[in-house]
């Protein structure tokens, strides 16, 4: 399953629903909402942290955050494979 | 004139609501602590028209009223008191035209209370560039409120926001989201038990960890019963009600606010390229630190030589001037050398605060957060420690309050027990003496000084100490607890001279005013204790004299022995022989033991106490530097403080917890006397250890 944690740099996906024992409610609050666009601007060393853009919004999350968002990532239109 | 009323400005950080308090308020502001907790308080002054002043209070900066942090409480705690003397009138909430989506969250809650609110949109002089255009008629018809577009880059659009704090009576307090909407059967349940109350508050109360101490018995234990309902039951409300605000804010938005992004051109993802570039991010983040602390040595020296010399002068003046007697030494001998160890900190404080305020301001310090943070956690600490190690360098009591927004408890609190191994600024005047006085002045590859190297060597082993301290606690410390860390990227700014300018007076002023006031009163007691003596002391002349019946020699010489006899049979000389048997193996005498002791206080006491020692009954007033190169071992007739000495001191304030602000600092942050307990001991510990080895070895 694609979650924000297996998004390569520059390539965006759609939050699905998460779980709100697992992601902080500071996230959501910061607009990192389900149906919203996420798009992985570029990574510390070991891709970790994880520098996103979201609804506007500039953040920096942990993989292990990361891994726990699960995306429907957005097929580029020039046919570049999809997911990893 | 009009009764004064309050206001409460709000806001996310990075808004720049700072800018906005400096403008409205002037140098009218005051800096405290709320009651009980180390928050930083920040209030003024506001002058309206006609006469009228308003209260302006700067809350902390907050994403939400949803408290996750100390500083978050105390927003929340004051918005749900009405009986609290700072209870806002009207509220300001400051938002940043880029961030505004998100910045209106916290807007949306904060009417919901029912309080007036005014909606500041900050940088508007980035809206041309950023190709931004705002309807503002129709976003105040649908937030129902009042808008300044102001900028304080430009210093625009304040005449307006007085204007509108003014006449605040007219603002209306309609909610923007009904709370019930979110969970109807479980508001309506709440309305029927509170028939009474404005709902959004009473979900607040239920919600919120915070301290209901001012909020009334009865309604509190009510309030508890709803609490049954399973946690993460309430997270999942709280969750919908942060979707529907987000719904009702998009809605809004998207009628008034339109960005074209096309035209939206971005310094910004240039400068993150190179400034978090895998590479070229970790050597520019080191070469501004080399930067800092080259300044930092360079520059300052000149100001803190030229203090140095006017106070010893001035300690000159006030004894040739004054008619002598007891009240003239207690001035020329205790209180100026002491104010002069105060006094001598300034350039180097406020150059370490004009540098991490520009850091700060220009929105850099979260990139090195980010860059740092895989780093870190190897050893157990958050990228987010990076911050308070750094500010360490100036002071580790800031520092310490800096680890707040470090999400995981455990993180933060390794960060809280090792931070004060950097090497902090009062351990800097310790340090430069005795380097000036034991490390020959020669360059290294004709470029380098050797002195500023072994500076800038004591501070890397500091904050080596501070990191392998930190990964021996992250395998000692069974805590657990869960990782989570979000870091906002704020935009690059041009940090504002004002700001700078008043954050480097304020925490200046608040470091030479909290520290001086322990510094004069121990140079006091410390020249009362070293002027007055039990027995033989009162005897010095004619025992003196007695022993230097055969050998004549002149009066100056005989003076001298006098006054060191003195010294030595006073309060002090007692105290100081009794701990003589402790010090000794590591270098130091009797007088160095007393400093020793006495900067258990404050580490920077122990220039000012051999000031005061070594001028007590000592008439040809120097500077300090000069006395303690003069000084000698009374056994070999060489220099006192020496090459081994010197190590041995050195390593020994590198290492030793000798700070009491710290530990309560310490203690308030943790809860409890443990854990700062635990620093004191063991830290001092390792530096007696540490310094002991060196002596013996280098000996």
């Amino acid at each position: 399953m694609a979650t924000i944690a297996t998004l390569r740099k520059g390539q965006r996906g759609i939050i699905r629903e998460f779980s709100v024992d697992t992601v902080p409610l500071k996230l959501l609050e910061m607009g990192c909402l389900p149906g919203n666009e996420v798009a992985l601007v570029q990574t510390a060393p070991f891709q970790d942290p994880m520098y996103l853009t979201v609804n506007g919004a500039h953040l920096a999350i942990r993989k292990e955050t990361a891994s726990q968002i699960q995306i429907d990532v957005i097929t580029e239109q020039k046919g570049s494979p999809e997911g990893l | 004139m009009a009764k004064q009323f309050n206001v409460a400005l709000i806001g996310n950080p990075n808004t720049g609501k700072t800018s906005v308090f400096n403008k409205l308020t002037g140098l009218n502001q005051q800096v405290g602590n709320y009651p009980g907790i180390t928050v930083e308080k920040k209030q003024g002054i506001c002058k309206l028209e006609r006469g009228v002043k308003a209260h302006v209070l700067d809350l902390p900066g907050t994403y939400s009223l949803n408290a996750s942090s100390l500083d978050e409480n105390v927003v929340i705690e004051l918005l749900l008191n009405k009986n609290d003397k700072d209870f806002p009138d009207v509220g300001v909430v400051v938002t940043d035209i880029e961030n505004l989506k998100r910045n209106l969250l916290l807007f949306t809650q904060i009417k919901d209370l029912g309080i007036p609110t005014i909606l500041v949109i900050n940088m508007a002089d980035r809206m041309k560039r950023k190709a931004i255009t705002l309807d503002i008629e129709t976003l105040e018809q649908k937030l129902e409120t009042k808008i300044a577009l102001i900028s304080s880059r430009e210093n625009q659009g304040f005449e307006e926001l007085k204007t509108l704090i003014t006449n605040y009576k007219r603002l209306s307090v309609s909610p923007c989201l009904n709370a019930s909407s979110i969970a109807p059967e479980y508001f309506d349940s709440l309305r029927k038990t509170f028939p009474n109350q404005d709902l959004y508050k009473l979900w607040l109360v239920i919600t919120q960890d915070v301290n209901f101490g001012k909020l009334d018995r009865k309604q509190m234990q009510g309030v508890a019963s709803f609490k049954t309902e399973s946690i993460s039951n309430l997270k999942r409300l709280q969750q919908k009600e942060t979707i529907k605000r987000y719904q009702f804010i998009n809605q809004v938005l998207k009628q008034t606010l339109i960005v074209d992004k096309q035209n939206a051109k971005d310094i910004r993802s240039r400068l993150d390229r190179v400034l978090m570039h895998k590479f070229w991010g970790y050597l520019i983040f080191f070469s501004i630190l080399l930067l800092i602390f080259q300044a930092i040595f360079d520059w300052s020296s000149y100001p803190m030589d030229f203090i140095d010399s006017a106070f010893a002068s001035l300690g000159e003046w006030a004894k040739n001037t004054l008619p002598a007697g007891d009240f003239t030494n207690l001035i020329a001998e205790g209180i100026i050398p002491g104010l002069g160890g105060i006094v001598i900190f300034i350039p180097q404080i406020a150059f370490l605060f004009f540098f991490i305020s520009i850091l700060e301001e220009s929105g850099y310090m979260s990139r090195v957060v980010f860059l740092m943070d895989r780093i870190m956690r190897r050893f157990g600490l958050s990228g987010k420690s990076v911050v308070p190690l750094i500010a360490g360098t100036a002071c580790a009591i800031p520092a310490i309050m800096a680890t707040r927004n470090i999400e995981n408890w455990k993180e933060r609190l390794i960060t809280i027990l090792v931070t004060p191994f950097t090497t902090c600024s009062a351990r800097l005047p310790v340090y430069l003496i005795i380097i000036s006085l034991v490390i020959p002045e020669q360059r290294v590859l004709g470029l380098f000084s050797l002195q500023a190297l072994t500076l800038m060597f004591m501070y890397l082993l500091g904050f080596g100490a501070a990191i392998a301290s930190a990964w021996m606690l992250d395998k000692v410390l069974q805590i657990r607890s869960r990782t989570f860390f979000i870091i906002e990227m704020p935009n690059y700014k041009l940090p504002l001279f004002k700001n700078v300018g008043i954050t480097v007076v304020e925490k200046t002023k608040s470091f030479v005013l909290g520290a001086g006031k322990i510094i004069l009163a121990i140079s006091i007691i410390l020249w009362v204790l070293a002027s007055y003596g039990p027995g033989d002391f009162n005897n010095a002349q004619a025992i003196i004299q007695q022993n230097n019946l055969e050998t004549p020699i002149s009066n100056s010489e005989l003076e001298t022995k006098i006054a060191s006899f003195k010294l030595e049979h006073s309060y002090i000389g007692h105290a100081g022989k009794f701990i003589e048997p402790a010090v000794k193996p590591l270098g130091y005498d009797w007088k160095i033991g007393i400093a020793l002791i006495s900067s258990f206080a404050a580490r920077e006491v122990f220039v000012g106490t051999l000031a005061t020692i070594y001028s007590v009954g000592n008439d040809d007033v120097e500077t300090i530097k000069n006395r303690m190169a003069a000084e000698t071992n009374v056994k070999t007739g060489k220099p006192l403080f020496n090459f081994a000495s010197g190590v041995s001191l050195l390593l020994f304030y590198a290492f030793a917890m000798q700070c009491m602000s710290t530990l309560a600092v310490v203690k308030r942050e943790t809860n409890g006397w443990k854990w700062p307990m635990w620093q004191l001991v063991i830290m001092t510990a390792i530096a007696y250890i540490t310094a002991l080895g060196a002596y013996q070895w280098f000996k």
